[in-house]
């Protein structure tokens, strides 16, 4: 048992041999090469001691923080909000967001009070009654690797169950829910908690959400972002905070903050209004004041990239921008983002696999309007190339298919360089006689930029191993 | 520009995606852009209609339902019941075309999410009880035995897609299997079929989007889509080239994942890239 409230954890019996069980098994983990070893040794306490969460986490501030996407960015958004760049929290940042990395994460941090998790959908329940966290932070729910996650609405009711169940707490802290107020599933979920702060962060994707979750009916979206029943009450709830036009955190009182970060893209901006709003609610570390919204947001200004998502790299003398997106919604918040940036890139590299990680099933791809890629030229890679080209081919967007992603990036930068060397010049457009593939691109809008960066965008697996290889 | 012909002279072909907010879980609005798509290379005028639920059901020349969750499914079929186009337009011969829960619903009975039966459209001799174990997930490969053969009296290639659903369908005298499963589960009822067909109403469970993953099946619905307006059905053969390696990764992956699971662990497909060989890290990171 620990001794008191202190952030010095000393885990007595069983949980203190697990602890070192998964240590050791970390070590031997990275002595053997077989990766970061963290999952692992989490894994192996855990068959030790099967309640060493709930054991580690007592005494701590947690929170918690869910979602389909933006997990990984938002939870390191809120551990820097809460340290500024300094130490003395506790997080999972290698992404290993299972019961075996969070058991991992809370013995690597044994010494931190505060402890920030990024959670997957599935156990997010679990993990609130094991940790009785100060915050959860919702972000959004929308469909994702439906072959290995349940689907939207049975874990909008697996979160709401777990919400539910936090009334009644061992420990008399309380517990405040941050939700984003945009999206139904998160609000038919966190509407069962006690105490709830909703920030409308303008959510654009709601194709999951137009039935109702409360009644069957049918969700009616209002352009400005109230969204309504047609047949019940069930409908968006007052906010605490929302984003404005003008990239404005305003609150309920009327606080105005500019939401400026470097981070880009509208999702990014959601994300860190969130945490703008989580970060107060943790309450004051021992020694110190409760981090302010403003704090928050000023602290996340100029965080550049989180586990390398939106990160650059120099190859061969162009800039590489590593963009990941693992489903639908996610996608869809790139292309918004390279709109909203209004920029050429040099090139578009695509990039799919299926491994267990990323789904198994490709069919998502249908679900992403690649048609507005129309006019680009794209290179489509990674293990499920084949499906990518022949989604763009239905999307009449104008693409090659280079299976290795590396090489794909290569290539992207090779028709750059030509295109800056040939301007003017315009390739043959051979006719062999049969129905035409797609509709001949218009030579000067296809023509890749010749300045700008080679945007690559992958889903998970893509994503890693060529951030990994480069 | 063989096969592409002067579109003024052709009708216009109407493709009605039902309920996208219903039953659009799986991609399956795809298999709408896939007829529409396939239709304009040849010349033909098209318009889809995302048909959402709440109002009602347009006319058109070829139907596609997708997969959904199960309340907007049981909703959906009330909708689709109440509306009556549907069954309607299937009565005059239009192709409908049902993916998983778009499937289900096309027959006599379906289960929700307490398995409680619910009334289908009976548009299929097909009933749907719940599965006892685990859902069915996965690649699927059938062949058209006694499916529905295509205008020069051939046979469709194999049908191939992701099967992903915990129901068990069983097919009436009144109807015929689409496909005989060669690996995966398909309607799982025991005797290795896949979907069932009638007339010009197909269902099946594969996504992928299955029509994507076999166009000839896309291009046999557009024929009969043809045929029920009265217009000539012959349509200009497509460069597929790009389908084709499609097909052919899948099923050359799929057949590796056959020899692993007769257990020949060093089979040399094993070394192929991506082909069955999924990472061992259970982490979805957001």
């Amino acid at each position: 048992m620990s001794s008191g409230g202190g952030a010095l954890r000393i885990p007595a019996g069983r949980a203190a041999l697990a602890v070192r069980t998964g240590s050791a098994v970390n070590r031997l983990s990275r002595l053997l090469d077989l990766g970061s070893g963290t999952v692992i040794g989490g894994r192996a306490a855990l068959a030790i001691d099967p309640r060493l969460i709930s054991r580690l986490a007592r005494g701590r501030r947690v929170a918690l923080v869910s979602g389909t996407n933006g997990k990984t960015t938002t939870t390191g958004m809120l551990v820097a909000a809460l340290t500024g760049g300094g130490t003395g929290v506790g997080t999972n940042r290698t992404g290993a967001n299972m019961p075996a990395g969070h058991a991992a994460a809370l013995v690597e941090h044994r010494l931190a009070a505060t402890i920030v998790l990024e959670v997957d959908e599935g156990y997010l329940a679990g993990l609130i009654a094991e940790t009785e966290p100060r915050v959860v932070v919702l972000l959004n729910l929308s469909r994702d690797q439906l072959d290995r996650i349940s689907e939207v609405r049975m874990l909008a009711d697996l979160w709401r169950q777990g919400l539910a169940g936090s009334g009644e707490r061992a420990t008399g802290s309380p517990m405040t829910v941050v939700a984003n107020a945009d999206d139904p599933m998160v609000v038919w979920a966190a509407m069962a908690a006690p105490t709830v702060r909703w920030v409308g962060v303008g959510q654009v994707w709601n194709d999951d959400a137009v039935g109702c979750p409360a009644c069957g009916g049918r969700i009616e979206f209002d352009p400005l972002g109230g969204w309504q029943c047609d047949s019940c009450a069930f409908g968006r709830p007052e906010l605490f905070a929302s984003i404005d036009r003008s990239r404005t955190l305003v609150f309920a009182d009327g606080t105005r903050l500019p939401l400026e970060i470097e981070l880009p893209g509208t999702f990014n901006r959601a994300n860190a209004a969130m945490v703008a709003v989580a970060a107060p609610e943790m309450g004051a570390a021992t020694g110190a004041e409760a981090v302010t919204p403003g704090t928050a947001l000023e602290r996340l200004r100029t965080l550049e990239d989180v586990a390398g998502r939106f990160s650059t790299v120099e190859r061969r003398g162009r800039t590489v921008r590593l963009l990941l997106a693992k489903n639908p919604a996610g996608w869809t918040a790139i292309f918004d983002l390279l709109d909203e940036e209004g920029g050429h890139p040099a090139g578009i590299v695509l990039a799919v696999n299926a491994r267990v990680a990323d789904g198994l099933d490709t069919s998502w791809l249908w679900d992403v309007p690649f048609e507005r890629l129309a006019g680009r030229s794209v290179i489509a890679t990674g293990e499920r190339c084949r499906d990518l080209a022949v989604r763009l081919r239905y999307a009449d967007v104008d693409h090659t298919v280079v299976p290795d992603p590396l090489a794909a990036v290569d290539a992207a930068i090779d028709a750059a360089a030509d295109a800056a060397a040939d301007i003017g010049v315009t390739s043959d457009s051979a006719s062999d006689g049969a129905v035409p593939r797609s509709p001949a691109p218009d030579g000067a809008a296809a023509r890749p930029g010749t300045t700008g960066p080679v945007e690559f965008l992958g889903n998970y697996t893509a994503f890693s191993r060529l951030r990994d290889r480069l | 520009m063989t096969g592409a012909t002067d579109p003024s002279a052709q009708p216009e072909l109407v493709v009605v995606v039902v309920y996208p907010d219903l039953l659009g879980t799986y991609g399956d609005g795809g298999n709408g852009i896939v007829l529409a798509q396939r239709a304009r290379w040849r010349g033909f005028r098209v318009s889809v209609h995302e048909a959402r639920s709440g109002r009602p059901l347009p006319e058109g020349d070829l139907y596609c339902l997708g997969g959904g969750e199960d309340g907007p499914q049981v909703r959906a079929a009330s909708l689709l019941i109440e509306d009556g186009a549907l069954a309607r337009q299937a009565g005059r011969g239009v192709p409908v075309l049902g993916v998983c829960a778009g499937f289900q619903i096309l027959g006599h009975r379906f289960p929700d999410a307490d398995d409680r039966p619910h009334r289908g459209l009976g548009l299929l001799d097909i009933t749907t009880r719940k599965g006892r174990g685990a859902r069915a997930v996965g690649e699927v490969v059938a062949r058209f035995d006694r499916g529905p053969r295509p205008a020069d009296g051939g046979r469709l290639p194999d049908l191939t897609g992701f099967e992903n659903h915990g129901g068990v369908t069983t097919v009436g005298p009144g109807a015929a299997p689409l496909a005989r499963v060669l690996t995966g589960v398909g309607n799982g009822g025991g005797d290795r079929v896949e979907g069932a067909w009638h007339g010009r109403v197909v269902g099946t469970y594969l996504h992928g989007p299955v029509l994507a993953r076999n166009v000839q099946l896309a291009d046999l619905l557009l024929g009969w889509a043809l045929e029920a307006k009265g217009s000539a059905s012959r349509l200009a053969p497509l460069d597929d080239t790009e389908e084709e390696a499609l097909r052919a990764e899948r099923l050359a992956a799929t057949e590796v994942r056959g020899l692993r699971g007769a257990a020949r662990p060093f089979s040399r497909g094993l070394q192929r890239r991506g082909v069955g060989n999924p990472t061992s890290r259970p982490a979805q990171p957001g």
